[in-house]
């Protein structure tokens, strides 16, 4: 293995890891809303507070840890990434400040629940995977114009085009599928017959239009970037093994049964398919400007940052141990019996 | 486009710092006082530990939000300058994710656990990997600042980086006076401002022992880290002097070179003369060399293009004169409570207790727009100019304008939520409430 190749896949794992725990939080902020919005509120929020609250700040760090990571792995993405997604980028920190301050706010400070906030929140939840996944489709290639040196994003180009609307499409729908999916488990470990009964129809009804979306950007991209779509076929087999675990989710959750291994199969099937989408992109980090070689760091740099990786990933493991254990494993926290906030 | 990505950082990282600085400083503020708590068996700082902890949460989130903001804003705005740091000085930033990480995990741990543990000590050991997190968070991207300071650990050959060490470039020479009053300002500010409210509780009627035990707490620490803090600012002086002579010779319009130079405070520059100053004799030479007889480099020695701009002498006044405020007004505080005087419970001390957090906090703004206006017309000194770091976006302004609001809302949100939290939850109806009212010694 290359340091190169070493780079990107840790970049590219916790970037994954992103994705699962991003989803959940920002389904499960929609969902409230939802609820609150049909009046069935108080099913869903005790849920939300328990397993959310505690661990938003966790998830921030992934991102965070993708976009430091990524500067210091790939410094050129800077130059090119940095210039063209401003606008884009500063929207989607807008979009989180509404969700931090929603935790800062309403669920921890004075608990103000003013529905408007609610509305946000959750709305927010949505906006985020819009704002943040048009990101893949300008790696694709075709939307970033070199002028004078300079690259410049072509909005044009990039709204009118289909493979971007999939893509966009896709996340909401991952989004809240995945969300969907994790609360069924969560809220059955709780106990909560009613709040299981709504999740597990929410999961449900978004399953097809993920899988259909998933589907239908593969044949986007023989139109759009028909090299890129030459190696996704050959990797055809890991969407093939991502499509069972697919069904098996879905089985499980119809069927009433085993939700904890549905979640599980859940992740195996995003894992393998957001694998294959990684592989199958590879060398290229966008489309044909910047492959992960040229703008790959020097190699003193690169070996102490995953010295120091490494390092981290000692202290990181045993805390996120700790964490799960006590908030998504301990029964008797699950089920709200004990409440010791501060 | 770098005069606005300037505006829009300089708006960002000042709002950032503000909890930041709460960050790093309160967890440490929240430990003493559970410590004192368990140690002497008394209730109330027990109880002083959980209510600042319910505050720090509200702050470390709108700090969370601000922070993600100047990370991305670094490579949105600077994409130049991100990517030649990325090639050097990357594995700081890299290592401040892990400690982002180990901080957020413990203080999520820490903050839903009280009364969880029948052992109070365990509880309290959760708090050290929270406080330990938040200040290796502050010391690595102070070791960063540095580097844009005091740049080493790589050769340029042909417009391409050479012989880069990524270990040499974290430990500029920057690094030791940088981070020690890094740290030790945002353990004095954090301790002024928790004195600052509970003085105003004092002045706002309730007469609680428990407010008078904060203050006391608080202003010892206070008056603590401020002297530790005055004396590292005289090393960051000295090094200044040896290392960015044209800063030090820009905050005290110092022009010529001499030795037993003297300190200007305050005044107006009429050509090369400042006006209506208090001078101090021989000082400037003491705070550059330590004797009087040092010689200052002046700025009349460099070349015109590469001075920065001079109004950067009253932030450095600024911050010196409130530094040496602070440490005065709390050693009074400490002894008069100490020895009894009254003058310290009168109304316009306590009014000027109140005032302490807030003149912290604004030392803590005049410091680092010394350092960052001073490094001017630099972004990474002597080696590339700002305006060469810079985006080519045309887009910018606009985000000045949306991120300006963010911070606005979030501002007035941070004030109105805790003033009401506090408000709805006084301490008086918790220790009731709790009825092992037991009091402790009296302070
Ligand atoms: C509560 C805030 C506070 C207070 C009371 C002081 N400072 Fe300070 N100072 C800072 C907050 C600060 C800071 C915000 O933390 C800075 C900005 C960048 C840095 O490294 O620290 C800083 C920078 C800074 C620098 C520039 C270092 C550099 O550019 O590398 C010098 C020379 C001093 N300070 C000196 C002093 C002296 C002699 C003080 C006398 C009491 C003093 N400071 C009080
Ligand atoms: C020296 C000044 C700074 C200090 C002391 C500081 C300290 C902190 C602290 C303690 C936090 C955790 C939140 C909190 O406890 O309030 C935080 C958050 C953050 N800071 Fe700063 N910071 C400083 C400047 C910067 C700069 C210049 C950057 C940009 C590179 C930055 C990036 C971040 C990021 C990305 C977060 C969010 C981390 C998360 O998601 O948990 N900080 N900062
Ligand atoms: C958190 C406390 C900080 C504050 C309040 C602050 C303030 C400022 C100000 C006022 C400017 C504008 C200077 C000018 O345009 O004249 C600036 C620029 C800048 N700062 Fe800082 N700064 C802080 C910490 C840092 C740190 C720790 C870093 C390193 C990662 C950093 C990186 C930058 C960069 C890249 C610029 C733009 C380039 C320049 O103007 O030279 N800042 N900052």
């Amino acid at each position: 293995m290359t340091l190169e190749i070493i780079g990107i896949s840790v970049l590219w794992l916790f970037l994954f890891l992103y994705v699962i725990v991003a989803s959940i939080d920002f389904g499960a902020g929609f969902f409230n809303a939802y609820s609150a919005f049909s009046d069935k509120q108080h099913i869903l929020t005790g849920i939300i507070q328990r397993y959310l609250s505690p661990v938003w700040e966790v998830t921030n760090v992934f991102f965070v840890f993708f976009f430091v990571g990524i500067i210091g792995f790939f410094p050129q993405t800077a130059f090119y990434y940095g210039t063209t997604l401003l606008v884009p980028a500063s929207i989607a920190l807008i979009l989180l400040a509404v969700r931090g301050s929603y935790y800062a706010f309403a669920t921890y400070g004075a608990k103000i629940n003013h529905r408007g906030y609610i509305y946000m929140y959750g709305l927010s939840g949505l906006l985020l995977p819009a704002a943040l996944s048009p990101v893949l489709a300008i790696s694709e290639g075709g939307f970033m114009r070199l002028e004078g040196g300079q690259p410049s994003l072509d909005y044009w180009a990039l709204f009118t085009s289909p493979l971007m609307w999939s893509i966009v499409v896709l996340s909401i729908a991952a989004v809240l599928y995945i969300s969907a999916v994790f609360l069924t488990w969560y809220a059955w470990k709780a106990g909560d017959e009613k709040a299981t009964q709504l999740v597990r129809k929410y999961a449900l009804i978004w399953a097809g239009p993920t899988i259909v979306t998933a589907t239908g950007i593969i044949f986007e991209l023989r139109g759009h970037n028909p090299e890129h779509y030459a190696n996704l076929l050959d990797l055809w087999w890991m969407f093939a093994l991502s499509f069972l675990l697919f069904l098996g989710t879905v089985f499980l959750i119809w069927k009433k049964r085993n939700y904890g291994l549905a979640f599980i199969l859940l992740v195996g099937q995003f894992f393998t398919a957001f694998f294959a989408y990684g592989a199958s992109h590879y060398p290229y980090l966008l489309y044909p400007h910047l492959t992960i070689y040229d703008s790959f760091t020097n190699e003193s740099m690169a070996i102490a940052l995953i010295i120091a990786f490494i390092a981290g990933l000692g202290l990181l493991l045993p805390s996120l141990y700790l964490l799960f254990r006590l908030f998504l494993f301990d029964k008797d926290y699950v089920k709200g019996k004990s409440d010791y906030h501060a | 486009m770098a005069f606005q990505s300037r505006i829009l950082t300089l708006m960002t990282l000042s709002f950032h710092i503000i909890y930041a600085t709460i960050g790093v400083g309160v967890p440490l503020m929240i430990m003493i006082a559970q410590w004192v708590g368990i140690r002497k068996n008394d209730e109330h700082y027990i109880l002083l530990a959980r209510r600042w902890a319910r505050g720090f949460v509200i702050t470390v989130a709108v700090g969370v939000v601000t922070g993600t903001a100047i990370g991305l804003q670094l490579s949105l705005l600077w994409p130049n300058f991100m990517q030649m740091a990325g090639n050097v000085i990357a594995l700081p930033l890299f290592m401040e994710v892990f400690a982002f990480f180990f901080e957020a995990i413990f203080l999520g741990i820490y903050l839903y656990t009280w009364d969880r543990f029948e052992d109070q000590r365990k509880h309290f050991l959760l708090l050290i990997p929270v406080a330990l997190g938040a200040a290796a968070s502050s010391v690595f991207i102070t070791i960063v600042n540095s580097f844009m300071n005091a740049p080493q650990g790589f050769d340029v050959l042909n417009g391409e980086l050479v012989n880069v060490s990524p270990l040499l470039a974290m430990f500029s020479p920057a690094v030791p006076t940088k981070v020690a009053h890094v740290l030790s300002t945002a353990f004095m500010t954090s301790a002024f401002v928790l004195a600052s409210i509970a003085a105003y509780r004092l002045m706002r009627g309730s007469n609680h022992i428990y407010h008078k035990k904060a203050l006391f707490l608080t202003m010892k620490l206070g008056l603590v880290f401020s002297v530790a803090t005055a004396i590292i600012g005289d090393f960051s002086g000295k090094y200044l002097a040896e290392y960015q002579p044209e800063k030090l010779a820009a905050a005290e319009w110092h022009f010529e070179t001499e030795s037993e130079a003297e300190l200007v405070l305050f005044g107006v520059l009429d050509g090369e003369e400042p006006k209506y100053a208090i001078r101090i004799p021989y000082a400037l030479s003491i705070l550059a060399h330590g004797v009087p007889s040092g010689e200052v480099i002046g700025l009349n020695d460099f070349p015109e293009d590469e001075i920065p701009p001079l109004w950067i002498h009253y932030l450095f006044d600024t911050m010196v004169t409130l530094g040496m405020w602070l440490a005065f007004f709390s050693f009074v505080y400490v002894v008069g409570a100490w020895r009894g005087w009254p003058i310290v419970t009168r109304k316009w001390f306590r009014w000027l207790t109140v005032l302490s957090g807030p003149l912290a906090m604004l030392a803590i703004q005049a410091g680092w727009w010394f350092t960052e206006v001073g490094r001017q017309p630099w972004i990474l000194r002597g080696y590339m100019k700002t305006s060469e770091g810079a985006t080519t976006s045309g887009q910018v302004d606009l985000m000045i304008v949306m991120f300006a609001g963010l911070y606005v809302i979030l501002g007035i949100g941070t004030v109105v939520v805790l003033s009401r939290m506090y408000k709805r939850n006084p301490v008086e109806k918790e220790l009731a409430q709790r009825e092992s009212v037991k009091g402790g010694e009296e302070s």
